[in-house]
């Protein structure tokens, strides 16, 4: 009687759990990405504007707080509130094309090490160790300071350091899929290799492409705005949450607002875009190691 | 296996010459670099003397061998900056990275390991909740928030511990736990899920059926196979806390290799750069073949399994 009472929980549970996770993820994720959008509407000030009579104010729940000011102004008297919402516009977007960038880069030296085996395979996993050994962070600071930082180079640097995940997973998947009869199929019906792979094998590798996007994403945020927070990344006047927080990090003893909100800006979409890929790889493809 | 460790040592050369084609790279995308080492209002004339001293009029495949040849003698030039060896002053630096490194991963495995196992024994309970939001928190703080945090909660409001600095052992904790929080996070999540996979496994059922103690079952037969997978990510593992290290130190003014990185790249001191690069990226080579060469004698059906491929 013992043995099934402790056995039963371990198998029927976990699903609802895991679907309020998601329902909040994308929940969060398209609060933020809405008022990223839309942050010109919804931002109360503009973010650029500096007003040096209310600089440095508490949060309006605090005192000396003003109401026009929710979150608090910082060091130039410019609005938290309105400049968070902007940085997401860059974080965000930012984000989405570096993570395209990086999966057109690895998606493509995986589909041809998958596929064609052999030396293209061996050369192009090598180049992925030697990707894996180097520092990104600073392979990209080095490249992004040479190559001068701007919104290009910032996205550019990120695709071309960050694209390896996809490679070993679409390898790996391709291994496996061109082993299968329907490839073997195509291939006796007279298709090209290109066709071959674009039309038979590419779809059905793209659950794990899918997966692997979601969580880059939420890597190349924190990446941004690590690149931001050093001062590499897009530059001021544009407001972004990385320099944000590198303001603010001269004021964590006078005021903690100007670090804190940003901060939780960029853990907040991080944790929503996280949810919402835990939950595609755990109905797409619970096998899926990522 | 002797095949196995030959193939495998050689492989890592290569990966180790890749990386090096990079870093000559890196100094060559400044486009001149001699423009970097005179000022601003220097002659032609000088700069062509210059450009002829350093060997910048070679093919660009002969600069690659020389500096090549260089850099295997772990000659890597002089700092721009500070006029020493670059090599050198990165073995200043690096015991202190190395020691926060290794702080940050050694308490990321004291708390995730047990945490993750408890976690999967007692699954769905209050403590496998308050577990998985800390990993879902700890997955998505960034390093250099967390130690923002940290500073303002222990070191500016408590007092506790210092702000920046390495100075006594108070100071590595901050610094520790802000660049370990998020390989706890992910070394929490492997255990868990690593535990649960070995627990559902047959020969587990069939030691439970044969009575075996649920103790010994456990921390005996369960433990040992899902420590496995654990020690391959502790090698990429490293990797990312080396990379998260660039920006803990940045914030703790910590005194080692990712400081000298950043100061490095924003004062153009390409040599160092370039040194920087490459000795982290042997270490985390060297580190990660030895990790593999554990892993095999651990569990050898890996040999056959790479070698298949």
């Amino acid at each position: 009687m013992s043995v099934t009472a402790t056995m039963l929980p371990v198998v029927a549970r976990p699903r609802r759990r895991v679907s309020f996770r998601a329902a909040f993820g994308l929940g969060a994720l398209l609060l933020i990405g809405g008022s990223a959008v839309f942050a010109p509407q919804l931002a109360p000030w503009d973010p650029a504007r500096q007003m040096l009579t209310k600089r440095l104010r508490p949060p309006m729940w605090q005192a000396r707080g003003l109401r026009e000011h929710p979150l608090g102004t910082d060091h130039l008297g410019r609005d938290i509130l309105s400049r968070i919402l902007h940085g997401g516009r860059i974080s965000l977007g930012v984000g989405l094309t570096a993570v395209t960038l990086s999966a057109l880069i690895g998606v493509t030296l995986g589909l041809l090490a998958g596929f064609f085996g052999g030396r293209a395979d061996a050369l192009i996993m090598r180049i992925v160790d030697v990707f894996l050994a180097i520092p990104y962070i600073l392979l990209a600071m080095g490249v992004v300071f040479a190559l001068g930082p701007s919104l290009l180079n910032v996205i550019l640097v990120m695709g071309a350091t960050r694209w390896v995940q996809f490679a070993r997973i679409v390898r790996a998947d391709v291994l496996s899929i061109r082993e299968r009869e329907f490839v073997a199929g195509a291939r006796a019906r007279g298709n090209r290799p290109l066709r071959l792979l674009l039309r038979h094998v590419l779809p059905n590798a793209l659950t794990p492409i899918i997966v692997v996007a979601t969580l880059e994403l939420a890597f190349m945020i924190i990446y941004e705005s690590a690149l931001s927070f050093l001062g590499l990344g897009v530059q001021p006047p544009t407001p972004t949450w990385g320099w944000m927080l590198a303001d603010g990090r001269n004021y964590v003893a006078t005021a903690w607002w100007l670090a804190t909100f940003p901060g939780l800006a960029i853990m907040l979409t991080v944790l929503a875009v996280n949810l919402l890929g835990d939950w595609l790889r755990d109905t797409l493809d619970p096998r899926l190691k990522v | 296996m002797v095949g196995y460790v030959g193939r495998r040592l050689l492989q890592s050369l290569g990966v180790l010459l890749g990386v090096s084609v990079i870093v000559f790279g890196l100094l060559h995308l400044t486009g001149d670099p001699t423009r970097l080492l005179l000022p601003l209002e220097a002659r032609e004339e000088d700069v062509r003397q210059l450009r002829a001293l350093l060997g910048l009029d070679d093919p660009l495949w002969v600069q690659y061998g020389r500096f090549l040849a260089r850099a295997v003698r772990g000659d890597f030039g002089l700092s721009f900056k500070h006029q020493v060896p670059a090599l050198a002053l990165i073995f200043q630096t690096l015991p202190a990275t190395l020691q926060l490194t290794a702080a940050g991963l050694g308490l990321a495995l004291v708390v995730a390991v047990p945490a993750g196992i408890l976690s999967a024994l007692k699954r769905n309970s209050l403590l496998d909740a308050l577990c998985s939001v800390g990993v879902l928190l700890g997955q998505a703080m960034p390093v250099y928030w967390l130690g923002l945090l940290l500073i303002m909660v222990f070191a500016v409001g408590l007092g506790w511990f210092p702000a920046a600095g390495r100075d006594g052992w108070t100071s590595i904790v901050l610094p520790a736990t802000a660049l370990g929080a998020f390989s706890m996070a992910r070394i929490a999540r492997m255990a868990r899920s690593g535990m649960l996979e070995v627990l559902a496994q047959d020969y587990v059922r069939t030691a439970r059926a044969a009575g075996i103690r649920t103790f010994v079952v456990t921390y005996k037969y369960a433990l040992k196979n899902a420590a496995i997978p654990l020690v391959t990510i502790i090698g990429l593992e490293f990797g990312i806390l080396l990379g998260g290290a660039v920006i803990t130190e940045t914030i703790f003014a910590w005194p080692g290799v990712g400081r000298l990185a950043v100061d490095a790249i924003f004062s153009r001191d390409y040599p160092l750069v370039q040194a920087i690069v490459a000795v982290l990226a042997t270490l985390f080579v060297v580190i990660n073949l030895v990790i593999d060469l554990v892993y095999t004698y651990l569990d050898p059906r890996i040999v056959y399994v790479r070698s298949a491929r």
